[in-house]
Formats: C-alpha cells, sequence, structure tokens
C-alpha cells in the first residue's frame, strides 16, 4: 500500500518543530517591543500548526490498514550500524499518535487567554513536546525511541517549573527526579541488549530471544522506567505535586499522554521482548496494580485540592492499565489499550474542568466553591458527564477500559480482580463527593458569584472530547478495528512463550 | 415489529435529549410536551406487543442494533430482546412512565426546571427499556448502571438542598457495592462458559451443575458462586436486607420519581434479573435459598421499620422493600411467575400510592410529616377514594376460592401459597411464615398511613407557624426548595403561589392532570389481578411464559400451589389481614392517643425500630468511616512521611539547597536542569555512537 503522502509520519512527527521555529522566526522578524504581536502570533502558529497536524493524523488513520499486524508508513535510513532512523507505527501507536495531535489544539487553546507570561516560549514548548511525544510513538529504533521519551521530559519539565504554580520548582524536580532515575536503568538495558542483539532494530528485537537468565533484569530495568512514567504505586508521588502546580494544558498533557508512554512500553518492551520475565513478575505487577487501585482511590477521596483529587485518581486509573496489560490475554490488553485511550480524553477533560474553575477563582481548594450549578449550568453538565465517565459508568468509554481489564484480570487472579472491583465503588465516592461539594449545594460563598458560564472558546475544547467520550463509550468498535490485529499479534506471541 | 420495538426503546432517549439539551431554547411546556408526549407512544407500542405477545401469538425475537464489545470470545451487542419477561416490564415500565410524565405536569407546575426534569425522568425510562429488553450481560449492566444513574440525578434533583445531594450520592455508591457483586459475577459467567450472551449461555447451564469453580483461592459450587455473585448486584438495586439504606433517603427526590423509580421500576430490577436467569438459578439450590432468606429477612424487616416512621413517603418506602422482598423470596422458592405477577401488581398499586402520597404533599403544601395531616378525607375526596383503592390493594384483600379480590390479593397470595408449596424445605417454610406475618404487618402500617392522613383530627390546623419541625432530632424539611427562590414564582401556572405558604394552610385537591394519573392506576389496582392472573400464573402461565423463564426438572411449586389441600393456608392471608386492618382501625382510629404515648415512650424496641435498627450508623461508623480514616493513613503516613521522605525529599531537598547557592534565579535553574538533561542525552548518545559502532 503505498501512503497518500510520502513520509507522512516524518511530517506529522517533526510539523510541529518546525512550528515551533516558526514562532522563534516571526519573533526575531518583528520589532522588540511589539509583544502583544508576537505573542499573538505565536499563538495562532502554534494553533494552526497543531491543527495541521490533526488533519495530517486524519489522512494516517484513513491510510490505516486495520487488518494487518505489520508496521506501515514505514520510514528507514541507515543513520549509524546502530542508531537508524527507524519509523512506523502499528495499531496500537497509531491511536496514541493520533490521541496526541487531538489533545494538543485544546491544550493551546486552554492556554489561549490563562497563561500571561512569556508566551512565546510556551507555544514553543509544547510544539517541541508534540513532536516529542509522536516521536516516542512512531520511532521503531531502540534509541531514536530513547531520545524523544527522554527528550520529552524536558518541555515538559519546563512547562511545569516556569508556568507553574507557587512550588512549581518543587514539583519539578521530584518530576526529574523520579523519572531520571528510571531512564538510567533502561538506558543501561539498552545498550546491553544492542551489545547482545546486535541491532536497535525494534521489530527485530520483539522477536530476539534474550537468555532466560538475563531477562528478569533487562525488564527490571524496563519497568522502572515505565513503572515511574505510568505512575505506578509505590513510585507515584511525583504525579500529584507535578499536576497541582502544572498549568492547566500542561496537566492535559501529562494526565492525557505522557502517563501513556508507561503503558505503551510495556506492551512495546517488557511483554514481546521479555516474555519469561514478563510471566515470572506478572504476580507482581498485579499486586501494585491492584494496591495502586484501592490505595490511591482512598487517598483521592481525602483530597481538600481539586486537581489533586484527580490526579490521584488518575493514578487509580492506571492501575486498571498495567494489571490489563500483565494479565496477558486479549481482554486485558485490550482493554488496557483502550482505557488509555479513554483515560487521554477523559482525565484530559477533567483537567480542563479544573482550568475553568481555576481561570475564574484562581484557587484549587475544594472548600471554596460550592453551587456552581446553579451559576454555571453548562459547565455543570460537561463536568458531570465527564465525572460519570471517570467513575466508569456504562456508555462512556470509561467503562469499557474498566470491564475489560477487569474481565482479562479475572483469568490470571481472581483475587487480584475482586480487589480492583472495589475500585468502582471507591471511584463512585471520591468523584461524587467531590462534585457534590463544588456544583451542588447553595451558593454560599460570594465570591463565587459574578463570573460567566463557559464561553464559546470553552465550549469548541470541550465538544470533541464530550463527543470522542460517548462515541467511543457506545461504539468501542472505533478503537477496537484499529488495534485488535495488533494486539492479537503480541498476545498470541506472549501467550506462545509463556505457554498460556 | 422490529421497527416499531426500536422505536419504543428509542423514543424516550429523543425526548430525553430534546428537553435536556434545548429544554431553555423551547420552553418549559414544549419540553414536557415532547417527553411525555413521545412517553405515551412508547407506551401504546409496549401494550401493543404485549397484547401481539399474549395474544397474538407473536414469537420471542432479539433485534440487534448495533455492535457493542467484541473482543476475542467477548461478544456484546446493543440489541432489543423481546419475550414474555421484557413485554411484560415494557408494559410496567411505560405505563407508570407515562403516568409519571403526565402527573408531573402539575406536581413540577411550580419547579424553575422541569425541563431538566421531564429530561431526567425519560432518561431513565430509556435506561430501564435498554435494562429489560438487554439480549446479554453488558447491555443488561448499562442499563442497570444507566438506571443508577437517573436515579442519582432525580434523588440530587433539588441539589441545593444538601441532604438530596448526599442522598443521591448514597444511593449510588450503595448500588456500586452491589455492582461489585454483579461485575464479578459477569466475568464469573464469562470465563466459565464463554460467553455473556443469554441466548448462547442458558442451553450451557445444565452441564455445569455439580461442577466446581475456584475463585479466590476456593473450590466453590461453579452455578451458585455464579449466582451469588449476580444476586448482589439485585440486593443493591432491588434495596435487599444489608444494602437497603440507600432507598428511605432516596425519598429526598421529587414524589413522581419515588413513586416511577423508587417503587414501581427500577428498584424491581433486581426481581427481574433473578427472574431473567431462571435457567442458572434453578441449577443454583444454594444461591436460591441465599435468594430466599434474604427475601424473607427484607419483608419481615422493612415492614417493621414501616410502622413507626412517620415520613408519609418513608412508610412507602419501607413498604416497597418489603414487597420486593416478596417477590425475591418468590423466586428463590422457584416460583419466578408469582414474582413477576407481584411485581406487575405491584407497579400499579404502589405508584398509585406514592403518588396519591404526591398528591397529599401537594395539598399539604410540602407538609411530609403525618403527624402533621389527618382528617384530610374531606379536602381531597378523589386523591382519598385512590389511596383507599391502593391501599386495600397492597393488603391483598380478596376471597379466596372466588376471582374477587383486588390486585395483590391475587399475587401475594399466590407467593404465600409457593412458599407453602416450597415448605418442605427450611427456607420455604420460613419463607412461608414471613409471608404471613409481613402480610399482617403490611395490613397494619397501609391503613396506619390512611387513617393518620385522612381521617382523625385536623392536626394542621393547629400548625401554621411552625413550617420547619424538628422530631426527635430529624429535621422534617419541605420537599422542594422552590419557596427559596422567589424570582421564579413569575412563572406559577399553579393555584397557589408563593404568598399562600404563608398564609392559607387549607389542604385542596390535586388539580385534574395529577388525578388522571392516580384514576387509572386505580384501575390498574383493582383489575390488574384477575384480570391478568390467568396469564400470569393460571392456566395460561406455560403458554404465557414460554421458554422466557425455565424451571429446574425438580421444580413444581407454582403447580402445587394451586393444589394446596390445607384450607388454612388458602385463607390465613386473608385473617391476618383483617387482623392487622382491625389493630389500625383500634390504634388509629378509635384510640389514637395510644401509639403517640407509646411513641412518646421511647422505649427500647420502638427507638431500634424507629431508627430503622441503627443501620445507617452502623454503617457510617465502619465503612465510612473507615474508608476515611484509611485515606488518611494512606495519604499523610504512607505517601507523604514515608515514601516521600525515602524517596525524593531526602534527595530532592539536598538538590535544592545546593542548587540555591548556585543559582541565582528560579527561572535560571530550571534551565539550568534542564540543559543538563539535554546534555546528558547528548552524551550518552555520543557515547553509543562512537563505542558501540566499533
Amino acid at each position: 500500500m503505498s501512503p497518500v503522502i510520502p513520509n507522512l509520519l516524518s511530517i506529522i512527527t517533526f510539523l510541529p518543530l518546525v512550528g515551533a521555529l516558526a514562532i522563534l522566526g516571526v519573533k526575531w522578524a518583528s520589532r522588540k517591543d511589539d509583544t502583544a504581536v508576537i505573542e499573538r502570533n505565536a499563538k495562532w502558529i502554534a494553533l494552526w500548526t497543531t491543527l495541521a497536524t490533526l488533519a495530517l493524523n486524519v489522512v494516517l488513520l484513513a491510510g490505516f490498514d486495520r487488518a494487518s499486524t505489520d508496521y506501515q508508513f514505514v520510514e528507514k535510513v541507515e543513520w549509524f550500524s546502530f542508531l537508524n532512523y527507524h519509523m512506523g507505527v502499528d495499531g496500537i501507536s497509531v491511536l496514541f499518535v493520533a490521541l496526541t495531535a487531538l489533545l494538543m489544539p485544546l491544550c493551546i487553546l486552554a492556554s489561549w487567554e490563562s497563561v500571561k507570561t512569556r508566551v512565546v516560549e510556551y507555544m514553543i514548548a509544547f510544539l517541541v513536546l508534540e513532536t516529542l511525544v509522536i516521536g516516542v510513538f512512531t520511532s521503531l529504533d531502540l534509541f531514536l525511541f530513547y531520545v524523544f521519551f527522554e527528550g520529552g521530559l524536558v518541555p515538559m519539565f519546563l512547562i511545569i517549573g516556569i508556568w507553574g504554580g507557587k512550588d512549581r520548582i518543587y514539583a519539578a524536580y521530584k518530576f526529574f527526579l523520579y523519572t531520571l532515575l528510571g531512564s538510567v536503568l533502561m538506558l543501561a538495558a539498552m545498550l546491553y541488549m544492542v551489545g547482545v542483539a546486535g541491532t536497535s532494530d525494534i521489530p527485530t528485537l520483539s522477536t530476539f530471544k534474550f537468555a532466560a537468565e538475563a531477562q528478569p533484569w533487562l525488564w527490571f530495568a524496563f519497568f522502572a522506567s515505565f513503572a515511574v512514567k505510568m505512575p505506578m504505586w509505590p513510585v507515584h508521588t511525583w504525579l500529584p505535586d507535578a499536576h497541582v502546580q502544572a498549568p492547566t494544558a500542561g496537566s492535559v498533557m501529562l494526565a492525557g499522554i505522557l502517563l501513556k508512554l508507561g503503558g505503551y512500553g510495556f506492551i512495546r518492551f517488557n511483554l514481546p521482548m521479555f516474555p519469561l520475565a514478563s510471566e515470572m513478575f506478572t504476580p507482581f505487577v498485579l499486586t501494585l496494580s491492584v494496591i495502586a487501585i484501592v490505595v490511591t482511590s482512598l487517598i483521592a477521596f481525602r483530597q481538600t485540592d481539586i486537581k489533586k483529587l484527580i490526579a490521584y485518581s488518575s493514578v487509580a486509573h492506571m492501575g486498571f492499565v498495567t494489571m490489563g496489560i500483565f494479565a496477558g490475554n486479549q481482554a486485558g490488553v485490550q482493554g488496557a489499550v483502550y482505557q488509555m485511550i479513554s483515560h487521554g480524553f477523559i482525565s484530559g477533560a477533567l483537567f480542563l474542568c479544573v482550568g475553568v474553575v481555576y481561570d475564574r477563582w484562581h484557587t484549587r481548594e475544594i472548600a471554596f466553591y460550592g453551587g456552581l450549578t446553579k451559576l454555571m449550568p453548562h459547565f455543570a453538565f460537561v463536568f458531570l458527564l465527564f465525572t460519570m465517565a471517570n467513575v466508569g459508568l456504562p456508555g462512556t468509554s470509561g467503562f469499557v477500559g474498566e470491564i475489560l481489564t477487569m474481565t482479562g484480570l479475572y483469568q490470571a487472579s481472581t483475587w487480584a480482580a475482586l480487589v480492583a472491583a472495589l475500585g468502582v465503588i471507591l471511584s463512585a465516592m471520591y468523584a461524587l463527593t467531590l462534585f457534590k461539594k463544588v456544583m451542588y449545594g447553595e451558593v454560599t460563598n460570594e465570591a463565587l458569584k459574578g463570573h460567566p458560564d463557559l464561553s464559546l472558546r470553552e465550549k469548541i475544547i470541550f465538544a470533541p472530547l464530550i463527543a470522542g467520550t460517548l462515541l467511543l463509550g457506545i461504539y468501542p468498535a472505533f478503537v477496537f478495528d484499529f488495534t485488535t490485529a495488533s494486539v492479537d499479534a503480541v498476545v498470541t506471541t506472549y501467550r506462545a512463550v509463556t505457554g498460556g | 415489529m422490529q421497527t416499531l420495538v426500536t422505536i419504543l426503546v428509542l423514543a424516550p432517549i429523543v425526548g430525553a435529549l430534546i428537553a435536556g439539551l434545548f429544554g431553555r431554547r423551547i420552553g418549559n411546556i414544549a419540553s414536557q410536551a415532547v417527553t411525555t408526549g413521545l412517553l405515551f407512544l412508547s407506551c401504546a407500542l409496549s401494550w401493543y406487543v404485549f397484547s401481539q405477545h399474549t395474544w397474538g401469538g407473536l414469537e420471542p425475537f432479539t433485534v440487534k442494533l448495533l455492535d457493542f464489545i467484541n473482543i476475542g470470545t467477548f461478544h456484546s451487542a446493543w440489541s432489543i430482546r423481546i419475550d414474555a419477561l421484557s413485554a411484560t416490564m415494557l408494559i410496567v415500565v411505560t405505563s407508570v412512565s407515562s403516568l409519571v410524565h403526565l402527573y408531573s405536569w402539575g406536581y413540577m407546575a411550580e419547579d424553575p426546571s422541569r425541563p431538566r426534569f421531564f429530561a431526567y425522568l425519560s432518561l431513565f425510562t430509556f435506561a430501564m427499556l435498554m435494562l429489560v429488553t438487554a439480549a446479554d450481560f453488558m447491555q443488561l449492566f448499562f442499563g442497570w448502571e444507566g438506571v443508577g444513574l437517573a436515579s442519582y440525578l432525580l434523588i440530587g434533583f433539588w441539589f441545593q438542598k444538601d441532604s438530596a445531594s448526599s442522598a443521591a450520592i448514597k444511593a449510588f455508591v450503595v448500588n456500586r457495592v452491589g455492582d461489585f457483586g454483579f461485575a464479578l459475577g459477569i466475568m464469573t459467567i464469562y470465563w466459565m462458559f464463554g460467553t455473556i450472551n443469554f441466548h448462547e449461555l442458558f442451553p450451557l447451564i445444565a452441564a455445569k451443575a455439580g461442577t466446581t469453580w475456584t475463585f479466590i483461592g476456593y473450590e466453590w459450587s461453579a452455578l451458585d458462586l455464579a449466582a451469588f455473585l449476580l444476586f448482589i448486584g439485585a440486593m443493591g438495586k432491588s434495596a435487599q436486607f444489608f444494602l437497603h439504606t440507600w432507598l428511605p433517603d432516596a425519598m429526598e427526590g421529587p414524589t413522581p420519581v419515588s413513586a416511577l423509580i423508587h417503587a414501581a421500576t427500577m428498584v424491581t430490577a433486581g426481581v427481574y434479573m433473578v427472574c431473567l436467569l431462571s435457567p442458572l438459578f434453578e441449577y443454583a439450590p444454594v444461591a436460591k435459598t441465599i435468594v430466599t432468606y434474604i427475601g424473607a429477612i427484607t419483608a419481615i424487616f422493612a415492614a417493621s421499620i414501616g410502622f413507626t416512621q412517620n415520613d408519609i413517603k418513608r412508610v412507602i418506602a419501607f413498604s416497597t422493600c418489603s414487597q420486593l422482598g416478596y417477590m425475591f423470596f418468590a423466586a428463590g422458592v422457584g416460583a419466578y411467575e408469582a414474582a413477576m405477577f407481584h411485581l406487575f401488581t405491584h407497579a400499579f398499586f404502589k405508584a398509585l400510592l406514592f403518588l396519591g402520597a404526591g398528591s397529599v404533599i401537594h395539598g399539604m403544601h410540602h407538609e411530609q410529616d403525618m403527624r402533621k395531616m389527618g382528617g384530610l378525607a374531606k379536602y381531597l375526596p378523589i386523591t382519598y377514594a385512590c389511596m383507599t383503592i391502593g391501599t386495600i390493594a397492597i393488603t391483598g384483600l380478596g376471597i379466596p376460592h372466588t376471582q374477587i379480590g383486588f390486585a395483590g390479593f391475587f399475587s401475594k397470595d399466590t407467593i404465600i401459597e409457593t412458599a407453602w408449596a416450597a415448605s418442605n424445605t427450611p427456607q420455604g417454610m420460613f419463607a412461608f411464615c414471613i409471608g404471613i406475618l409481613a402480610a399482617l404487618l403490611t395490613a397494619f402500617y397501609s391503613w396506619r398511613l390512611a387513617f393518620m392522613t385522612f381521617h382523625g383530627k385536623k392536626i394542621w390546623e393547629h400548625a401554621h407557624d411552625d413550617h420547619h419541625h424538628v422530631v426527635d432530632g430529624h429535621t422534617t424539611e419541605e420537599t422542594t426548595p422552590i419557596a427559596h427562590h422567589d424570582d421564579h414564582h413569575a412563572h406559577d401556572d399553579h393555584g397557589h403561589g408563593h404568598d399562600d405558604h404563608h398564609h392559607a394552610h387549607t389542604p385542596h385537591e390535586s388539580p385534574w392532570v395529577m388525578l388522571v394519573p392516580l384514576i387509572v392506576l386505580s384501575v390498574g389496582a383493582v383489575a390488574a389481578g384477575f384480570v391478568f392472573a390467568p396469564y400470569f400464573v393460571g392456566d395460561h402461565a406455560h403458554a404465557f411464559w414460554g421458554h422466557a423463564i425455565q424451571h429446574g426438572p425438580h421444580n413444581h411449586v407454582l403447580h402445587e400451589a394451586h393444589h394446596i389441600k390445607e384450607e388454612w393456608v388458602k385463607w390465613a392471608p386473608l385473617v391476618v389481614t383483617l387482623l392487622g386492618t382491625l389493630g389500625a382501625v383500634y390504634f388509629y382510629l378509635l384510640k389514637p392517643q395510644l401509639p403517640k404515648a407509646m411513641a412518646a415512650q421511647k422505649g427500647p424496641l420502638y427507638t431500634f425500630l424507629y431508627n430503622k435498627w441503627f443501620f445507617d450508623e452502623i454503617y457510617q461508623a465502619t465503612f465510612v468511616k473507615g474508608s476515611k480514616a484509611l485515606g488518611d493513613l494512606f495519604w499523610k503516613v504512607l505517601d507523604v512521611k514515608i515514601i516521600d521522605n525515602l524517596g525524593p525529599n531526602g534527595a530532592a531537598w539536598t538538590a535544592l539547597k545546593s542548587a540555591q547557592k548556585l543559582v541565582r534565579t528560579q527561572t535560571g535553574y530550571v534551565y539550568h536542569y534542564a540543559f543538563v538533561m539535554f546534555l546528558g542525552i547528548a552524551g550518552l548518545l555520543t557515547w553509543v555512537v562512537f563505542f558501540m559502532a566499533k
């Protein structure tokens, strides 16, 4: 099959970077004192670039052969014997690329008025982030992957550290420290793998049979890096701080995309490359996953900060992902991929909801709010919808991922499934309590009055997320059509090796 | 026919979307008209489908609308399953729902958020229709949680009230406890049989009888385990013992909601599920025994509370809880037909009682405390007549060996007789005794309600000034917060405006739009029994139910119930009902000061019953406080003290200190680290490229 546009993947990956350069170019070309114009140009360039990337993604999805398990839109340029420019997507990664491309314009729009300092740099940081994140999903070379994977930290780190809240330095540092620790181990493992296998080509490595004694170490090195990214309990404590300090759009990217790098990594590396170790560590991962679900849900129940509550809820929802992946069966892995896509919509939207109130009242204290439904009925509808999606109500995308990962898990361990199912009770507790405290009751705080309901810009931001959450909830085949072939291939290979 | 049933199921959601999304633009009347009109359309189609099924020889069929989840062997689809069970539920749901829609035109006339209310009602109806027409567990679960959502929204409809939004959360969370079991049950079914489609599943069940299944490390009887887990879901939705606590609180919702959701339809979903899964339960004797016990305990437990409560809606709520118990133990002893029949008749008279109570509350200007009522018969004559019919129907008055009796007589007596037919087992005997005893209590508390409300002294004449009464520490507030929102009263198209609230306290009869549903339901409460008894539990039962309800090889309880030799068994329900009625007459008509004195004494038994066996207090002290304490422990100790101090804070803090010495400005510091990260990556890459590419 010949792609409609040659080098489509490279174009999608690097178009945002080109946009970033264009912003710089416009800035240099403009008069220095004309900040208003420069900033307006930066915003529009960023928006159009991300929209163009999104449009190209539509082409990508349309041209994607859903029946095939092969990597598609492959581009390969020999650079060095160990580092090649090798790009391609399969049914799993293509959706993450599309999710990134969808969320990015929304992030730009969400920052349209709320970001007031260093607007130019902010837009550049987001565009660079987009290139790096898409690169993670499109690269098929181990070291290329590593560059994108670690490189993505930098703009995120800056977004938190520069445009964040009061304690942004601490949060950024914590974020940095955790993720760096994991990635050092991963790099060491990569060097070893390339040394043994003689190639850094990911598809080749996926079928390379690493020695059984080496697998646990390699597995663990990758696991350390991905577990921090997810984040899994107990290496999750950076996430609430990072979220609380990050600007709204930063949180959206963090929860919507960056957390998924971990889950993607597990499916792309741990499961196919180290199947024996994966099977060996399964009880360990499942235990951590269900602990995450119960413990962080209970913690979320006690939060007094809206953003922190949603951040902890994210950790709990990622627990479903890890347990689904390591259940190692179709329902589990499909559910996990689905849960990641769905969570991209839902958590992104929830953080945008926080942004809506934060932009108006500049506080995230739950106690400050109350009775907003009466003042902002449109917002109440949006927030309720995503609260219910977060709770995993059938009919929203949140349900499909949860029920499938739990079903998959049931086969691996009924105990774990039982504990994980407690999550459906706990999520209702914390999410509905939050909604009640913020939205229901009488308006007792006078300061809440006098702000408008959702603006047109905000409605435009929410519209695609609402549509996505509901459409995926009613007709999940939108996702499964893409993922089935690739996930089946992963699961079949894994099962063949582990004899399950 | 396929198109018709599709329209039937989808019409309510169309109404809900129109009223919900465009309600403000199209206005109140248009929203009400659209939702109500579409509901009546649904209702007409439902009766058509039902009549075609019952008399027209319509074979059961399933329409597949759209694929839902398809992963490997995990198949589910959006579909509409029509058989005897779903056809019965269709007419119950749409009839009550359309009448409730109509009734709400009057009851909610003063409410500023009418489009939202009607949208929720229609949304609920849609979810309920999806539930009853599901052809697999996924859609059943969708409807199950969908009605839960609608229930949450409607209980919390007056969200300004803290008690309402708390009750809404409670309902949702307690139902989620049930769904926890339900979900595990579905997974068990899937891994046991490899399918979650009813049609594929049912033929496979018999072969699994007697096999075991490993769950959480133990070997269980496979079918008993699956059935029990699913039954936990039914317990939550149908407010059975242990998971009943949400139902009385759900009375915070507007009264039409209580009639539709918390009496006639949603709470019966659990009973429906057990009957639908009769092929499974028939081979799960232990699970059936549990169903019987839980049902019987609930029947007596709820009734015992019912006769101490003073809030008119709560009395009816506990009565509902108790009647659901009847249905469950009927299903538990294997008389699924009787359970469904009682579900059917109960829908009419219970909706009638609730809507009648709503009419009383409306006429009493939002007063719900029965101790503030009395002597209303003269002021609300039609409501009085209808409520009396409903009361007779729920007490199950009728003459054995004849076809003379109200709706409840036919269904409740069948249940008690089937329990007797099963009384060779301990649970059957238990259910029979409870059934008789609860019938006594039912008659007593039902007439107590009628007498306290409509007869005796007009207590309200003296209660003008204190509209918010604090009784025994419970604040009985007005049902609607409308009185607090004067700005909306310009649209008040109902008889009494805001001003009347404080002056004219004379009760008044409700408008016709509210009375017509009462009258229609009264007809049902009288006639639903003798008209439908032959089909549900009588001579035509076998033909009527077809394969929708299946019996195990040894289950003949329904047949045996018709041939009971002991004459006293047939007369016992009537005798206890009359006893209960006489008791109520004595205590509430002849000596009304007696129960007051007994209540004032606050004896231990009274306190125990009045406080609903202290379930709320116990759950509050254990589960709610427990999860808060655990949450705090995991957060403040585990996360903050242990994990952070072992991990990042130790390192982070030191590094931060030293970094502050090195770098002056904060942003400079950030750039610094970003730069170091980039350098690091670049360095490593260089190393890779030059050292490894030997």
